[in-house]
């Protein structure tokens, strides 16, 4: 045998449980071997529909917790909002129903060797992830500030818990509904030059992950944004959820957000040309449509 | 051993079983390792190889669809010193029975692709991408696809079975099977995905970063399964695969009777990265459940008449 003995798994999870959190559906899975390998930042893909589906893409998303050794074992909880088909089947499923689950995948957050100070940015749902990884991060001596932000107060995600996981604090939504009016983008700066932070690490749409990068390059600290890598096969196969990143040669690659991402260093992808093959690309010159 | 048999053969090289992963759907094989072991596979194919390294289309390049997937990747790879250099040797060593698809933009690269990639250890095979380069028609037409094969041909090695993927396009598809095989090809692959177009729900255009793409996945199958039929009942000695929508033991079992000697497993693989190896399983289920006692008993099958064991 050839297989790896790390890496995902691919197991017949079962549902623990499965309700509203707000805005958002939070669904925990018992999936034997998944929660054992997970690292903040790592996805699990579940396949919809059971087995006469006609969706043939996996749905992915973020871990939110991963417990090995409670009293269901391995489970994994995952927090998404209903948008389309295979998310609503995922709604219905009662407690006990079987979901076949691929995990953990992609690569997690780099965790500091040195007791650093961070902020964690999380833009609604997305925010999900941020809270294990505060966990790891306060293991290792870290102190870890936290922004939360959202269109509105309803589509905050965690804002309690928050304050659990964090030193600060500070949450802000577009329409002023809560806490700061604006952007993460925009209260950021002054929440890392408040703390001092090294590095930032970040979880939300592009446009979010984006202002993190610039925030924290102007204000000097390491950025490690998570890329939404979409629905698709997960595992890297596909190469379905590329996004141009720029690699220790100064040259930019077409790279899977599933495989060599989700997370990625934010000084490093090329956020003005997602969704396109940049021309300077590597290979790009023999990818036009030749005739 | 016990239980039915599954071996067939493709030319001069026999597969310990008929399931094979479609060109693209296995990555370069790493990404598949940790569900499945690629070495209990009739043969893995490899995503496109191309000449030089190429950055891919561009993003979404791929949607789902009813039954399927409607994509275009555009062949992201790392051209082929790349290949020949890394992901080759990584196969080999693993012993997975390896066929390459190429893909040439022109005759000469056809032919550099084929001498290059036939004189490399550990390839049971070539598969001629012909749905390539983007707008070529040689995978639906019979001179354009025989001029492709006659190059690749010439320039491979005797000895190196040449499979030659055509498009499932059932009314030309007998005469470009006749024209790929007079030209060089020892096996016909059916097929490609078929043209397809999505449109994004909420701008009302088309949903994939470079317009259209090709639909596959179990929306296809029975497109396919009509191909096999169609080429089996006019070329019975042609050594046939099929692909397109097969996610189960009984659709590979369905292309077998339809003529083909071996299936390609290609989409379900994204939904379902165990799935190769669960079809070999179900395959085999299928053919005891059916008192056949052997791949090779099955090939054809749905081709003669009722009564009529072999």
């Amino acid at each position: 045998m050839t297989r790896a003995a790390q890496g995902p798994v691919q197991v017949q999870g079962e549902v623990l449980s499965n309700k509203r959190a707000g805005a958002y559906q939070h669904l925990t899975l018992v999936a034997p071997g998944v929660a054992e390998r997970f690292r903040p930042g790592s996805l699990v893909a579940v396949a919809v529909g059971g087995d006469l589906s006609d969706r043939m893409l996996r749905r992915s998303f973020p871990i939110y917790r991963a417990r090995a050794t409670g009293t269901y074992r391995s489970t994994v909880e995952v927090v998404f909002p209903v948008t389309e088909p295979g998310e609503t089947w995922l709604c219905g499923l009662g407690a006990g129903a079987a979901v076949d689950v691929v995990g953990p995948l992609g690569r997690p957050y780099a965790l500091p060797k040195e007791p650093v100070t961070c902020t964690l940015a999380g833009q609604a749902h997305a925010a999900a992830p941020l809270f294990s990884l505060a966990e790891r991060l306060r293991e290792r001596g870290c102190s870890v500030h936290m922004v939360l932000g959202a269109a509105d107060e309803r589509g905050l995600f965690g804002a309690l818990e928050a304050k659990r996981a964090a030193r600060t604090v500070v949450v802000a939504t577009e329409d002023g509904s809560v806490g700061m009016r604006g952007p993460v983008g925009q209260v950021l700066p002054q929440l890392l030059a408040r703390t001092g932070s090294d590095v930032v690490y970040a979880a939300g749409p592009a446009a979010m992950l984006h202002d993190v990068a610039v925030a924290a390059e102007q204000h000097g600290a390491w950025s490690q944004t998570a890329v939404d890598a979409g629905n698709l096969c997960a595992t890297g196969a596909c190469q379905s959820c590329v996004v141009p990143v720029v690699g220790e040669d100064g040259i930019s690659r077409m790279v899977r957000a599933c495989a060599e991402g989700p997370v990625f260093r934010g000084d490093r992808v090329r956020w003005a040309d997602l969704g396109t093959v940049p021309e300077d690309s590597w290979g790009a010159e023999r990818s036009g449509v030749e005739r | 051993m016990s239980g039915p048999d599954l071996r067939t053969s493709l030319g001069e090289t026999t597969l310990v079983n008929p399931v094979m992963v479609a060109a693209g759907c296995a990555g370069t094989g790493r990404e598949l390792e940790p569900f499945l072991d690629l070495s209990e596979l009739g043969a893995m194919v490899t995503r496109s190889v191309t000449l030089d390294p190429r950055a891919g289309g561009p993003p979404p390049r791929a949607v789902e669809t009813p039954s399927g997937l409607l994509s275009d990747p555009g062949l992201q790879g790392n051209g082929l010193q790349g290949f020949l250099a890394t992901e080759l040797p990584w196969l080999a060593q693993r012993q997975v029975r390896t066929v390459v698809s190429i893909a040439g933009g022109n005759l000469g690269e056809w032919a550099e692709l084929a001498r290059r990639v036939g004189l490399s250890p550990g390839v049971a095979g070539v598969e001629v991408n012909l749905a390539w380069p983007p707008g070529s028609v040689a995978g639906r037409d019979s001179y354009q696809a025989g001029k492709v094969l006659a190059a690749v041909r010439r320039d491979m090695p005797r000895g190196v079975p040449v499979l030659a993927k055509i498009a499932p396009d059932v009314h030309h598809v007998v005469d470009v099977a006749r024209a790929v095989v007079k030209a060089g090809a020892d096996v016909v692959v059916v097929g490609h995905g078929l043209p397809g177009l999505a449109l994004d729900p909420c701008t009302l255009r088309p949903a994939l970063g470079s317009g259209s793409g090709a639909l596959s996945g179990p929306a296809v199958h029975a497109v396919a399964l009509r191909c096999l039929w169609e080429i089996h009942e006019a070329l019975p000695e042609v050594p046939l695969v099929g692909g397109g929508g097969v996610r189960s033991g009984f659709d590979a079992l369905a292309m077998l009777a339809a003529g083909a000697r071996a299936v390609q497993v290609g989409t379900t693989v994204l939904r379902d990265p165990g799935a190769p190896v669960r079809i070999v399983t179900e395959l085999r289920r299928e053919l005891e459940h059916r008192n056949i006692p052997s791949v090779a008993d099955a090939i054809g099958h749905a081709h003669r008449p009722e009564g009529d064991p072999r």
